[in-house]
């Protein structure tokens, strides 16, 4: 897969290569390209001169971050304590059904990628989820088709 | 922007601002907290600068897009302001009318006020909200009268005089002194006493100290830290600065969650507003103390929240906690010196300075001083942040200000402290809520977070969600936490899956200790508390979930079946439409009935047979046989 490493070098740059900000480095190269490919990561941890195995340890340890590629979209499902009372498990359960994938997969397309996250902070809106920064909330199983075809 | 070289500068500069301002003047203030955002405010603000250009007045009226005012569940919330009109779930539509209606002729437009459910009356002013009358806000109050964005609305509210106060009329030990009497106790779940942690940071000399705020707030259902952070980021910074100065730091980090975008760019834009001002760098104000602050942001991972695990994450490693033979304040961030709170703890430093530690200790308890913002959610009326006086009840907290249980159920437990808290039943509900109250009944203040569970919560199901939720964020380092969490959990799913045996309780008692007593962390320390509480508290469910294979809740799927009624059906085709998996057998004028070989219990029937009728239940056991076809006809007149 071709990327522009031109992007990892700027971002690289931007910290003065500060191996202390490489969690950071990692989500600003993530905001990039939606996911870490291998060739980012190489470059890197080439740039910092630190082993390759710990930029796969933050990859592997943080949630945030995918090594494998994202769709055009990121649903985001709460599945916090205010959601989990309020039916969020049952929503997760119906975008797996519509989009046919488990949480932290992909569509075959591309067009989305599916997430469970632990809490958006949207407690009163609950069960909530977002899409891309979108948030939709107050939620009932028969909104979600609704809302999968509102995204391009 | 000139910076600031003096106090008199900082001085005529508040005196500028504050003379600028005529607080008569009509100003619409609109909540752009996150929880507002999602209702729509960003278009309700665009509907209302568009309207005051239309109608000329623009330069007459202030509008103001403010942090969190708290209520979220009745989001967009718009206050007009001197009167203090409170409008709720206000859309883009409403803005004409407003504008013409009670800016320009004064009247109060009736069906955008909240209705108490109680009463009926409709009420016209926000301090009259049973919501709002009954708190004590000292550190949110602040929220819904500034732009979070414009560090001049924080000076208007005389922000940055503590540290101005700090800075030139105060030494190092009197500032320690002074939070040492306040009483202030960290309010990010451990409850330590802020001015003893400073103290020691403060007694240990070294060239290089850090102050920290712990802005992961990673306890799902808790949202407080949030909206401090993202509504005032100059309060949280005031007081980071301020505790730089007692301990002798000259390097501050926040460390706030990447899932909180909002709150990284408020702060982010307040940091380089207070720098312009020359309330953060070199010689702030003159005075010639230096500090600089850095955000990080977090990667999602609830452990780096314990304060060795964020200290760890803040050198670029994996946030793993490590043993804390050596406190953090005496080796942390790159083994110097660091003083972490959490947002909250940070926000009261200035208050207290402010206002003065004996005032402030006045309000609280005498362990518990000053006030504390719990998150209200989960099964209730008035979901949103709420800040009492410590020592406050759980029911004025669940009742007065939360309004109840909303479609007339029944309240059964709240769930305080985040997944190493606990359930508290509705025989202690009359409990006051403060560090010392709630540990001793087996719940934890944690960071606030308050979840009211009704009838239908299965309590089994509750302990299950927490523990589940602690084993995926179990750094598995070490063996008691990653294996005992491993073990509660797998208990735990087969008694909501209909395998539970005798002997489950005491076998999960016996890890839960074990756990307790060996893990390295806090959190595999607490994570015992919601399953421990909960056997205690509401056993019989527990045993009904064994002996009976019945879930009293109807919430675990596999001891329940979802069943139409024959005596109830009107056979309205509403459920049979949206079953998502097809398995509701009828027409139009025959009674429904469930493939129960086909049935996901999704719930969707559940859901979507009206309330009138009432036809889809669950029931526990054997499924009732299905009429014969001939018999599944609606009878008229029935």
């Amino acid at each position: 897969m071709e990327i522009e490493l031109a992007k990892v070098d700027e971002v690289v740059d931007k910290y003065k290569g500060d191996e202390g900000m490489l969690i950071q480095i990692l989500q600003d190269v993530q905001g990039e390209f939606r996911w870490l490919p291998k060739e980012a990561l190489e470059r890197v941890c080439k740039k910092l001169s630190i082993p390759i195995s710990r930029a796969y340890r933050i990859a592997t340890f943080y949630t945030a971050f995918s090594l494998e590629p994202r769709g055009r979209h990121l649903v985001n499902v709460c599945l916090g304590t205010a959601c989990h009372v309020r039916g969020g498990s049952r929503i997760l359960e119906k975008l797996e059904q519509s989009l046919d994938i488990t949480a932290g997969h992909t569509t075959p397309d591309q067009k989305y990628s599916l997430e469970r996250v632990n809490c958006l902070g949207c407690c009163a809106l609950g069960p909530v989820i977002t899409v891309d920064e979108e948030a939709h909330g107050r939620l009932v199983v028969k909104d979600i088709d609704a809302i999968l075809d509102g995204y391009e | 922007m000139a910076q600031l070289k003096s106090l008199a500068d900082f001085e005529k500069l508040r005196d500028e601002i504050t003379g600028k301002r005529d607080p008569n003047k009509p100003c619409i203030t609109i909540c752009a907290g996150s929880g507002c955002i999602a209702s729509g405010s960003p278009k309700v603000a665009d509907a209302f600068i568009e309207e005051l250009k239309n109608q000329g007045l623009q330069d007459k009226i202030d509008l103001r897009q403010t942090g969190c005012h708290g209520f979220c569940e009745k989001g967009t919330l718009v206050v007009i302001h001197p009167e203090h009109i409170c409008y709720i779930q206000v859309q883009p539509e409403d803005i004409p009318e407003i504008i013409t209606e009670t800016i320009t002729n004064g009247n109060v437009i009736e069906r955008l006020l909240y209705v108490d459910p109680e009463t009926g009356e409709k009420i016209a002013h926000e301090q009259d909200i049973p919501f709002y009358k009954y708190q004590d806000r000292l550190i949110f109050g602040n929220n819904s009268k500034t732009d979070p964005k414009n560090i001049d609305d924080y000076i208007a509210l005389s922000g940055y005089s503590a540290l101005a106060k700090t800075l030139f009329k105060m030494n190092t030990e009197e500032v320690l002194l002074e939070i040492k009497k306040s009483g202030l106790r960290g309010r990010g779940g451990g409850g330590f006493p802020t001015g003893r942690k400073w103290e020691e940071a403060a007694r240990i000399s070294s060239d290089i100290k850090y102050v920290i705020v712990n802005a992961d707030e990673g306890d799902p259902g808790a949202y407080m830290d949030r909206s401090v952070l993202e509504g005032n980021p100059h309060s949280v910074l005031e007081g980071l600065i301020i505790g730089a100065y007692a301990v002798g730091a000259h390097e501050g980090f926040i460390y706030v969650r990447a899932e909180y975008p909002l709150a990284v760019e408020n702060v982010g834009i307040a940091i380089k507003q207070a720098e312009d001002y020359g309330l953060l760098g070199k010689d702030i104000l003159g005075s010639g103390f230096d500090f600089t602050i850095t955000v990080h942001r977090g990667a999602g991972a609830f452990i780096s929240g314990e304060s060795s695990a964020l200290m760890s994450a803040i050198e670029g490693q994996v946030g793993e906690p490590r043993p804390k033979h050596i406190h953090t304040v005496v080796k942390g961030v790159f083994d110097r010196p660091s003083v972490l709170n959490n947002v909250e703890t940070w926000a009261n430093v200035p208050i207290i300075i402010d206002k003065g530690a004996d005032l402030y200790a006045s309000v609280g308890t005498e362990g518990s001083t000053g006030t504390k913002i719990f998150s209200l959610v989960g099964k209730v009326n008035n979901t949103g942040l709420v800040e009492v006086p410590m020592g406050t009840s759980i029911r004025d907290i669940v009742f007065k200000i939360g309004g109840g249980i909303p479609g007339g159920k029944k309240f059964k437990a709240v769930q305080t402290g985040g997944p190493s808290g606990g359930c508290i039943p509705e025989a202690l509900i009359d409990s006051p809520v403060d560090f010392d109250e709630l540990t001793k009944l087996g719940a934890m203040m944690g960071s606030g977070g308050m979840i009211v569970l009704d009838e239908d919560t299965c309590m089994v199901d509750m302990a299950r969600y927490f523990i589940d939720f602690l084993k995926d964020e179990s750094c598995g380092k070490c063996t008691p936490c990653r294996e005992g969490i491993t073990q509660m959990l797998g208990i735990l799913n087969d008694l909501c899956e209909g395998r539970g045996e005798e002997g489950d309780l005491e076998l999960i008692e016996a890890i839960a200790e074990v756990t307790r007593a060996a893990s390295l962390c806090a959190l595999g320390q607490t994570a015992p508390n919601p399953v421990l509480t909960t056997i205690q508290y509401f056993r019989d469910e527990y045993e009904a979930h064994i002996r009976e294979r019945r879930c009293p809740a109807g919430v675990c799927k596999a001891l329940f079946s979802y069943y139409i009624d024959p005596e109830k059906c009107k056979a309205c085709m509403i459920c049979l439409r949206n079953c998502p998996v097809d398995a509701i057998i009828g027409e139009k004028g025959q009674i429904h009935v469930i493939d129960q070989a086909k049935c996901t219990k999704c719930g969707t029937c559940f859901d979507m047979c009206p309330d009138r009728f009432g036809a889809v239940t669950k029931v526990s056991g054997t499924v009732p046989t299905a009429l014969p076809l001939e018999e599944r006809v609606i009878q008229k007149g029935k």
